[in-house]
């Protein structure tokens, strides 16, 4: 990882000096290794404090909305995983990002860490954690500490999508396509479909109504990029910030899900950044399940205009009343 | 000083719960915070923080304060009973222990806040000393001790046991009710403890931060500070710091028509919100980076310049590990020069 920093770090400065670009849009250090903060770098000087590494997890494409906005001349330059290049690709089909403003680094991955999960191991105290490849090196307060790498990767990680890049301008220290079998991504899907409505419904009450209202998984995902969202606007008549009930933290969630389903490329922000660790994928796949299994496999963000099921029309689409024919139970 | 086997806590917790409404870090859909507890609810004990702190007790997320009802030409106000049973939260931090001195200085100095005040009035705080702090925890900055956490009664897991002594009026009173299941106990194994904790203090990263350049006179100073701009920018505007901080006091007021009545009530509302104190000019803070301003200056200069210079941070930390972008309080004070090691 420090090679690929090393590389990404040469890079961005090679095409800030030779003016390809004018911004970077990156991460900063922090203070324990594992938070680092995105942040954009506007000269040679400013970049030296551009950092990358296992923690990168997050993914930037929704900060080009309003980066292309600002940008008066010149390109930025964004620092994208194979994963973020799906949103990025879905954010330019909605016409929300000019991809003439933007210089696109592809970085290889090997999946991403979740400091959460180390944390979840019991391991408290961490100021640093080095990334060997099989093994993490983790220095705490309480002694080191060392865990396997693929027992600390991020949700979206465990089935990655992909690790060839579906938009780039270069790509830096790619990675093979693994051979090793990946995780179903609708096995937990399936697990609560095959739930009766009541274990169901008890699932996400207990889930749900953790919910704090933060709005994290709103304000992170590229799919909810409306200039004013429904829930924040007073006059709408469903404006609140209350969890009044568990009632309301079901419709927002769920009123959400259905807002951006055909578009959610499953990026899984909306489950990283949950402070209450719910998982909002959840709803998001089976809306993509349910939509590969009614209307053909459809992955959002694949290829920039791709015209999303649920805003097309072909004369092989499923009835409405195929709803009656499915999960009654 | 008291004590008790880890063993029987359980018993002396349902005892509380008979007198009382218990409220103590359970574990819910995978993650623990303060709820009421029940026989069938576990303790959790080990976990240094809860996501939410335990400010909820005493001001709830939401809650209907007033309603209103009309029947043909005549509307009938139906107030919100004030809530008088008695409550004790068991198993609380310093750090948000600290918090309920800083709440109360918002919500119990006149005008009081009868809601706030009449739960806070009925209510036993029993803290627990931190026996492991982590990385994220810097409430050594604010004058916090975690081994002498305080409030009504303050508590230490030691080997098999459980270290209790009596603060206030109200913790003796209470541990008096107790006394059948309390045992005398000797001070040499909590010294230790105390001690121990202590060391740890010492290592904790955050714990050096200075706070020398804020406080209740920089605000000529801080305000146009250029350092906003870089913190902020990548803010996504979410209420994540606001929402798990357990000195963050802000709330909104509103009515919600169920079609039968109307209930108005009030919730935590967050500065971090575009719609945050929005009027009907409705230019309050239209950018981010003056909401984000807005949080830490509150923080940091408003309310020390309010409070005879005290900060409303407590360096819980909880912002500082649940951040969506890992920006937070602590880096905040570091940008201006606050980085003291």
């Amino acid at each position: 990882m420090q090679k690929t920093a090393g590389l990404i770090k040469k890079r961005v400065l090679e095409l800030l000096a030779d003016g390809t670009v004018t911004k970077v849009l990156g991460w900063k250090e922090g203070d324990f290794i594992y938070d680092v903060t995105p942040a954009s770098f506007l000269s040679a000087q400013e970049a030296d404090g551009l950092v990358y590494s296992s923690f990168c997890g997050a993914n930037l494409s929704k900060y080009l909305i309003s980066e292309c906005k600002a940008l008066t001349e010149g390109k930025i330059l964004a620092l994208l995983k194979p994963c973020d290049t799906y949103s990025f690709n879905q954010l330019l089909t909605e016409h929300r990002i000019d991809r003439d403003k933007v210089y696109v680094i592809g970085v290889g991955c090997k999946g991403m860490l979740d400091i959460e999960k180390i944390k979840a191991m019991g391991i408290k105290g961490i100021t640093k954690v080095i990334d060997n490849g099989k093994e993490l090196d983790i220095k705490t307060i309480y002694g080191s500490k060392t865990c396997k790498r693929e027992d600390a990767l991020l949700e979206k990680c465990l089935c990655c999508k992909s690790k060839n890049f579906k938009a780039f301008d270069e790509i830096i220290d790619p990675e093979p396509e693994t051979k090793e079998e990946k995780a179903d991504r609708f096995a937990k899907v399936s697990e609560l479909e095959a739930m009766t409505a009541e274990e169901r419904y008890a699932f996400w009450q207990e889930q749900l109504s953790k919910c704090i209202r933060c709005n994290a998984c709103r304000n992170v995902c590229p799919a909810c990029s409306c200039m004013k969202c429904v829930f924040d606007n007073p006059v709408s008549g469903v404006s609140s910030k209350a969890n009044t009930d568990s009632f309301e933290e079901k419709m927002f969630h769920i009123i959400r899900a259905f807002h951006v389903a055909g578009r959610c490329t499953d990026c899984g922000e909306c489950s990283r950044v949950c402070p209450q660790n719910i998982p909002l994928h959840l709803l998001n796949r089976k809306f993509i399940k349910d939509i590969n299994e009614l209307y053909g496999e459809y992955q959002a963000g694949e290829e920039v205009g791709s015209r999303a099921p649920l805003a097309d029309f072909t004369f092989d689409d499923a009835e409405p009343s195929v709803v009656n024919e499915r999960g009654n139970s | 000083m008291k004590k008790i086997e880890k063993a029987k806590l359980n018993d002396l917790l349902a005892r509380l719960a008979e007198a009382s409404t218990l409220y103590l870090p359970v574990r819910k859909g995978g993650k623990v915070n303060f709820a009421k507890w029940t026989k069938d609810e576990e303790y959790c004990a080990d976990e240094l923080k809860t996501v939410k702190s335990a400010k909820d007790v005493f001001f709830p997320q939401s809650e209907n304060i007033v309603s209103f009802k009309r029947e043909s030409s005549k509307i009938t106000i139906l107030p919100k009973e004030l809530p008088t049973d008695r409550t004790v939260i068991f198993g609380v931090r310093a750090c948000d222990a600290k918090s309920f001195d800083i709440l109360d200085s918002v919500f119990m100095s006149e005008p009081a806040d009868s809601f706030y005040t009449a739960r806070r009035n009925s209510a036993v705080i029993i803290t627990t000393a931190c026996s492991t702090p982590e990385e994220t925890c810097f409430c050594g900055v604010f004058g916090i001790d975690p081994a002498n956490p305080g409030a009504d009664i303050q508590t230490w897991f030691v080997g098999e046991e459980l270290f209790w002594e009596a603060l206030s009026e109200k913790g003796k009173a209470l541990t008096e009710e107790l006394s059948d299941m309390l045992s005398d106990a000797d001070e040499k194994e909590v010294e230790d403890e105390k001690s121990r904790i202590s060391e740890i203090t010492k290592q904790l990263p955050l714990n050096g931060l200075s706070l020398e350049n804020f406080g209740g006179d920089k605000t000529n100073e801080l305000f146009d500070a250029a350092q906003w701009e870089k913190l902020s920018q990548s803010c996504i505007g979410c209420g994540t710091c606001t929402f798990v901080c357990p000195t963050c006091q802000c709330y909104d007021i509103r009515d919600y028509d169920t079609g039968n009545d109307i209930r108005r009530y009030r919730c935590w509302d967050s500065c971090m919100y575009s719609d945050f104190t929005m009027c009907a000019h409705g230019t309050n803070r239209p950018t981010q980076l003056q909401r984000f301003r807005q949080r830490f200056m509150h923080k940091l200069v408003y309310f020390p310049a309010n409070n005879n210079g005290e900060f409303s941070c407590v360096g819980c930390g909880r912002c500082v590990s649940s951040c969506p972008i890992s920006m937070n309080i602590a880096k905040v004070i570091k940008s201006f020069g606050g980085d003291n090691k």
